[in-house]
């Protein structure tokens, strides 16, 4: 299942890709794309676990960047 | 300017005049640094908690933390020698200034792409027990009529059942020429209606119709990501740690041999100055997003910084034919009476004897002709398939078809009444050859000039078509086409295309040009799929990688030109960030920069590369 959020904040583009590139490595998210320019991430993961993964996005963002918030 | 912008500018402002005021006191004592620090405060003090925070959160290499260190490092060489205090405030001023900036130009492009994406519609009118009342038309059910006031939106995909006007359809396909439009014909959500009332009957929900289509497509273009950007991102995760890591051996190691910790400190500090990838890693998708924003006001459609990096690289452009190069509507392009008749009773002759058939060419025929049909002159109709028609008009017995049917009712044909681009209907009158009307699909108006713009900019022109050899060949000397494929079914087409990419050099790629309709094998086997007309297709939409929301060839040329235009920015930017930060570090290490170079360096390639990156949305007729 592939779902998109929009994101409040995000202020760095070199954030954007190592949130992409952390996203990328949590179990159950098979593609992630996280894109500075149009303030958007699209996520590709296990529909059965999809809120839980999309928990985990959350917090891994939150790491990042903290000021970034995830309109899910 | 967005409030929290305005108020980092009003902070920057303040800031500079604490500086400037800190630096004009003459007092040069121990206790100096106090009088930079409200200024150092006020530019920085979020810098200085963000990187507080990152560093709680493990994030090392964050962008903040190396500008506390290197501003906080700039005030502690107080200590060691002279202390670097104005340094330190300005690295730390003209940093937000950069950040201002770049957030500025990135959202006034992200604006100016979205609002020729304004393609939402707010309502959509429809009439409820004789009211009309607005709804969301996300609400309307297929199958009910709204109305389209003249300078309101389309607000869904429908079928005119009432009424006429023109459409302004600018913001789907970037033709400024207005379009009329009439009842039974489908206008595209997203459209402007000009003149005239319209009720439409909706034939597509709105998740389904252009409007959510074209949306959908641009917003998820900015998730495909082309791989100049992998690069510098997978760069600058390499970047960051090695400069810092420069600059630690940099403070250490040199002066254990040499002393003079000071002056190396200084040096390391400004090696992390340099050390932030931002304006790389900004510049390289800010320029890609101009691009496909750029060509989306032009109605060209790019699904993604991908599909834009395999176009800029095309050498080969596979055309279809129908629909493509020519306009897929046949018409009487010659009549050629014998000499005992003329050009209008062949016509009319023609037409009549082609009265019941329902076929485009007899249709055409008919068009051409544009006299009253009348059923009553004709007798013993025989359709002949493969052939033609047998059929007697005011009693005379008249054959109307192709050469078979002449010779299998033994008439005997004029030499010369060969070959000619399109379709020929030969025609007698009682065994008597009367002469022939060639049918042919005419060629787009733009398509000639198309192809020349292609060569111009070194691209093969391909040609493939399921047309006879006659009709192709004539069509692709006339548009001057480099090669021609003729007679291919549609799976041959795509047996055509892979030997075609087989013979590609290794770095050159191939599109293909198709009208979406029955090539999507085609579009879909090519390095790069390049749909036209796509308003109101969805299939052309699906199966493309760049979508031409019209039908005009003449679009092609313009598409890559964008394309090699924004490649070109993007290496650009590529090669001179790093080759200005590669400069400032080796001066650096050496001694000949200052930490004041070394933020001009940082914060000024970044201002250049975002000025740079929305050169490539830019309007500019590419040629």
């Amino acid at each position: 299942m592939t779902r998109r959020f929009n994101m409040i904040d995000l202020d760095c583009a070199n954030c954007a890709a190592k949130m992409e590139a952390a996203i990328k490595k949590i179990a159950g998210v098979e593609d992630a794309s996280v894109s500075f320019m149009t303030q958007k991430m699209t996520i590709e993961a296990d529909p059965d676990r999809f809120e839980q993964i999309m928990d985990q996005v959350v917090k891994t963002c939150r790491r990042v960047e903290p000021d970034c918030r995830i309109v899910r | 300017m967005s409030k929290r912008q305005t108020k980092m500018l009003y902070r920057i402002i303040a800031g500079a005049i604490l500086l400037a005021a800190a630096a004009l006191i003459p007092y040069a004592g121990p206790w100096r640094f106090l009088l930079f620090l409200p200024a150092y405060f006020m530019a920085g003090w979020d810098v200085l908690w963000r990187a507080a925070k990152n560093i709680a959160h493990g994030q090392v290499f964050d962008e903040n933390f190396l500008m506390a260190l290197a501003t906080v490092g700039a005030f502690c060489t107080g200590f060691f020698g002279e202390g670097e205090y104005p340094e330190a405030v300005f690295v730390m001023l003209f940093y937000q200034v950069g950040e201002l900036f770049q957030g500025v130009a990135v959202g006034r492009s992200r604006k100016s792409i979205s609002s020729l994406m304004d393609l939402r519609p707010d309502y959509a009118n429809v009439e409820r027990d004789g009211q009309m009342v607005q709804v969301d038309p996300e609400d309307v059910a297929v199958g009910s009529v709204i109305v389209v006031k003249p300078g309101e939106k389309v607000p869904l995909d429908g079928e005119i059942v009432e009424g006429s006007t023109t459409l302004n359809t600018a913001a789907l396909t970037g033709e400024s020429l207005p379009r009329s439009v009439h009842a039974g014909e489908a206008v595209a959500s997203g459209c402007i209606n000009l003149s005239g009332l319209i009720r439409v009957r909706v034939d597509r929900p709105f998740q389904e119709g252009t409007v959510a289509k074209i949306l959908d497509l641009v917003e998820n273009a900015a998730s495909k990501k082309a791989k100049a950007e992998n690069f510098i991102t997978k760069f600058a995760r390499y970047y960051t740690p090695a400069v810092v890591i420069a600059a630690l051996v940099l403070a250490v190691v040199p002066p254990l041999f040499a002393g003079g910790w000071a002056q190396w400190l200084q040096r390391a500090l400004t090696f992390l100055v340099v050390s932030c990838p931002c304006a790389l890693v900004i510049s390289v998708p800010l320029s890609f997003f101009c691009g496909i924003g750029g060509a989306s006001r032009q109605g060209v459609l790019i699904k993604g910084g991908n599909y834009m990096e395999t176009l800029a690289a095309v050498d080969t452009m596979v055309f279809d034919k129908t629909g493509t190069l020519t306009q897929g509507v046949f018409q009487v392009t010659e009549v050629r009476p014998e000499p005992w008749l003329n050009r209008e009773q062949l016509l009319e002759l023609a037409a009549l004897a082609e009265g019941y058939s329902d076929h485009p060419i007899s249709r055409s025929i008919r068009e051409a002709w544009n006299g009253p049909a009348d059923p009553a002159r004709l007798s013993e109709v025989e359709e002949l398939s493969g052939r033609g028609v047998r059929v007697r008009v005011d009693g005379k017995l008249v054959c109307a078809g192709n050469r078979k049917l002449m010779e299998e009712s033994g008439v005997a044909l004029p030499q010369e009444a060969g070959a000619s681009p399109g379709t020929t209907v030969h025609l007698a009158a009682e065994g008597r050859y009367a002469g022939r009307v060639v049918i042919s699909d005419r060629l787009k108006p733009d398509a000639a000039e198309a192809v020349a713009r292609l060569k111009a900019q070194g691209v093969q022109t391909v040609m493939l078509t399921g047309d006879a050899r006659a009709a192709g060949e004539a069509a692709a000397k006339a548009l001057g086409l480099d090669q021609a494929y003729t007679e291919l079914l549609p799976a041959d087409k795509v047996e055509k295309l892979e030997g075609l990419l087989a013979r590609q050099a290794p770095k050159s790629r191939l599109a293909f040009v198709g009208d979406g309709v029955n090539d999507a094998p085609v579009l879909s086997r090519a390095d790069v799929g390049i749909a036209m007309g796509a308003l109101g297709s969805d299939a052309a939409i699906e199966a493309a990688d760049v979508v031409l929301m019209d039908d005009k060839p003449s679009k092609i040329p313009l598409a890559m030109a964008i394309a090699r235009k924004t490649l070109g920015i993007v290496r650009q930017n590529i090669v001179f960030a790093l080759a200005v930060k590669a400069l400032v570090l080796a001066l650096t290490a050496v001694g000949l920069a200052n930490m004041w170079l070394a933020v001009f360096a940082d914060v000024g390639v970044m201002v250049l590369a975002v000025l740079n990156a929305t050169r490539a949305s830019a309007r500019r007729q590419a040629g």
